[in-house]
């Protein structure tokens, strides 16, 4: 199992005045495996997201990451987690502008200490696979919205992480740009990638294999099987 | 850390109005500090080269009364001063810090040289022997110098130098010549000058009373001759050459205590000092470096300002840049690598600013030379301890900012547009 969550609680404020973000959540995830979140804005989803992602931890309840619960793990250890394990897709892309698009796709290999030559090469591919590779050298200024978050996702794929988390990865593209974001999405899925995509568009939810709703901090569809 | 220093130079470029202004604290602190340095210390290479002379090393060890040099003119020494014996003055020439050694007295006299109708207005007489004008630094222009006969046998002859040869015979060749010193005749054997080129800047009274001695006329005559112009048992005063400038002042010292071991009185009133001017450079020097410390203090204080300064912007920095230091987390950069960001930019900034002050510093030190004619001694240790401090106050006032960039909560910097 790639994920599985346990009575996940997460609370905000202080403890006089607790602000419950998500209560008792609980769902599994196997490898290669294409969820989507859908939930209303200040549902919760975001949250969730950054318990996934290694970037929050839950107040109460357990996270298992390949049958591993890091939760008492260093900062140090919960960083290289975030960069060998885990991709991120923005919804606002968050590209360096000062970096050419490969620089900015080769970011996380740097701080995964890969060697240099082999940092130029990785990007190549990774841009492949999103079909900029002859954007390469592209600034992101000199970049639309959609190949901008392309370039955000070779980001993401460049370590060959075990899971993409994307955090409304359409939310700031026209519906074309979108629809092609959607078509690399569903074809690193093919490819065996696990993505888990918060959304609040239904039509994008509906590409992956697995939908579930959040709503008040509640996860519903989470064990359904 | 390649990639450190590109991050920390894009944040510098993307903002460099901003950044300049930032070093602009720095620049003035560093600069300030070089200006001032560099004409303290070309003031006190200044001072050196005028009192002690271009390697002349030459320490003279005089009778004193208290704080003044005892005046055989007008009194005759006390009893307990005996007559400097040659063994004496052997075990002078032993000190390792003295090259040579020789007696000599003096008497000023005033108008009591002539020759013809003319007069010199002020000068000195010194009594020497042979191996006087060796350890002086002085050498034989026209003529010959003064020799163990001209001492042995009591001959009334004398050097003059050029102050006196000018004013008693107005350019023509005083060799052979009769002079009249305090009534007595004495022949011209030998014209000297100065060794070493010797020519001290007289720019204030002071300095021109301490010149006057050295400058004014001279006339040296056998020892031996002494009695028939002065007393006989006059003291005798040394004179000493060192093995180089700096131990001027331990030749001296040394020498002193071999003369006031030859006083039979255990107080003595009138004792032998050594006039030493590289000591009474060295207090000039202090004096100027004193007054000049303060100055640096202020300076330095400046650089404080300045590096507060650097502090505000790298904060405001850090706050601009939150997205940026979330992605980066997001991304997997540890702490240590935020922070390191924000050092280095720092660091570079201030270091900038180190160099462009240094620069603007050099620049200022000349600009002061010129104006004033004080000369400017750029000391490159200064330099690179200037650069290495401003690096470290950004350093210093990088590390909260940086701190603070480091211990971002990643989704609040994530969430911030």
């Amino acid at each position: 199992m790639l994920i599985r969550l346990e009575h996940i609680e997460k609370t905000y404020g202080t403890p006089e005045h607790p602000v419950p973000v998500l209560h008792d959540v609980n769902f599994t995830m196997e490898e290669g495996a294409y969820y989507a979140v859908m939930g209303p804005s200040g549902s919760g989803k975001s949250t969730l997201m950054n318990i996934l992602g290694y970037l929050d931890t839950p107040t109460s309840g357990t996270y298992y990451f390949e049958d591993v619960d890091n939760s008492r793990a260093s900062d140090v250890k919960m960083a290289r987690i975030r960069n060998e394990k885990i991709g991120f897709v923005f919804q606002s892309f968050h590209l360096l502008q000062r970096r050419r698009a490969w620089e900015n796709v080769a970011l996380p290999l740097m701080y995964g200490n890969v060697p240099k030559r082999e940092r130029r090469e990785r990007a190549e591919q990774a841009l492949c696979e999103v079909g900029l590779k002859d954007r390469m050298d592209f600034y992101p200024t000199q970049l639309s919205g959609g190949q901008c978050q392309r370039v955000a996702i070779a980001r993401a794929i460049c370590t060959r992480p075990k899971l993409l988390l994307a955090d409304e990865p359409t939310g700031a593209l026209d519906s074309r740009s979108g629809q092609q974001i959607m078509d690399i999405f569903d074809g690193l899925h093919e490819r065996g990638m696990s993505i888990i995509m918060i959304t609040h568009e239904h039509a994008v939810a509906e590409r992956a294999s697995r939908m579930l709703h959040i709503y008040d901090g509640v996860l519903t569809g989470g064990d359904a099987e | 850390m390649l990639e450190n220093f590109r991050e920390a130079f894009d944040g510098i470029r993307s903002h460099k109005l901003r950044s300049a202004l930032t070093m602009l604290g720095i620049i003035i602190g560093i600069a300030s500090i070089i200006a001032i340095s560099s004409t303290i210390m070309g003031t006190n290479e200044q001072i050196k080269e005028n009192l002690v002379g271009s390697g002349s090393n030459v320490v003279t060890v005089r009778l004193y009364q208290g704080d003044y040099p005892f005046e055989t003119a007008w009194a005759t020494a006390p009893d307990y001063i005996t007559a400097l014996t040659d063994s004496t003055l052997e075990e002078i020439r032993a000190i390792p810090e003295v090259a040579s050694a020789a007696y000599y007295a003096q008497r000023d006299a005033y108008g009591q040289i002539r020759s013809g109708g003319n007069a010199l207005s002020a000068g000195t007489v010194y009594g020497i022997d042979r191996s006087y004008p060796s350890v002086y630094g002085y050498t034989v222009r026209s003529g010959r110098s003064i020799t163990d006969s001209d001492c042995t046998h009591f001959r009334k002859v004398a050097m003059i130098d050029e102050t006196v040869s000018a004013a008693l015979f107005s350019g023509a060749n005083p060799i052979g010549k009769t002079i009249d010193i305090c009534g007595e005749p004495y022949i011209v054997i030998g014209e000297f000058t100065r060794a070493s080129d010797f020519r001290p800047k007289v720019s204030t009274l002071d300095e021109y009373f301490t010149y006057n001695q050295s400058s004014g006329g001279k006339v040296l005559i056998p020892f031996s001759t002494w009695p028939v112009l002065f007393r006989y048992d006059e003291p005798r005063s040394l004179v000493i050459r060192a093995v180089d400038t700096d131990s001027m002042t331990v030749a001296g010292r040394k020498a002193e205590e071999i003369l006031n071991g030859t006083i039979r009185q255990e107080n003595p009133e009138v004792r032998y000092k050594s006039e030493d001017l590289l000591e009474q450079a060295k207090n000039l020097q202090e004096l100027s470096s004193a007054t000049n410390r303060q100055l640096i203090l202020v300076a330095g204080i400046s650089l404080i300002v300045g590096g507060i300064g650097v502090m505000n912007i790298m904060l405001v920095s850090v706050t601009e840049r939150t997205p940026e230091i979330g992605l980066k987390k997001a991304l997997g950069a540890r702490r240590r690598r935020i922070s390191a960001q924000f050092l280095i930019e720092a660091g570079v900034l201030t270091c900038l600013g180190g160099i462009l002050g240094v620069i603007v510093g050099i620049i200022l030190a000349y600009g002061i030379s010129k104006m004033s004619g004080v000369p400017i001694f750029i000391s490159w240790v200064i330099v690179a301890a200037t650069v290495v401090f401003s690096f470290v106050i950004g350093m210093f006032f990088g590390a909260i900012p940086a701190y603070r960039a480091a211990r971002l909560d990643p989704i609040e910097a994530l969430r911030h547009e």
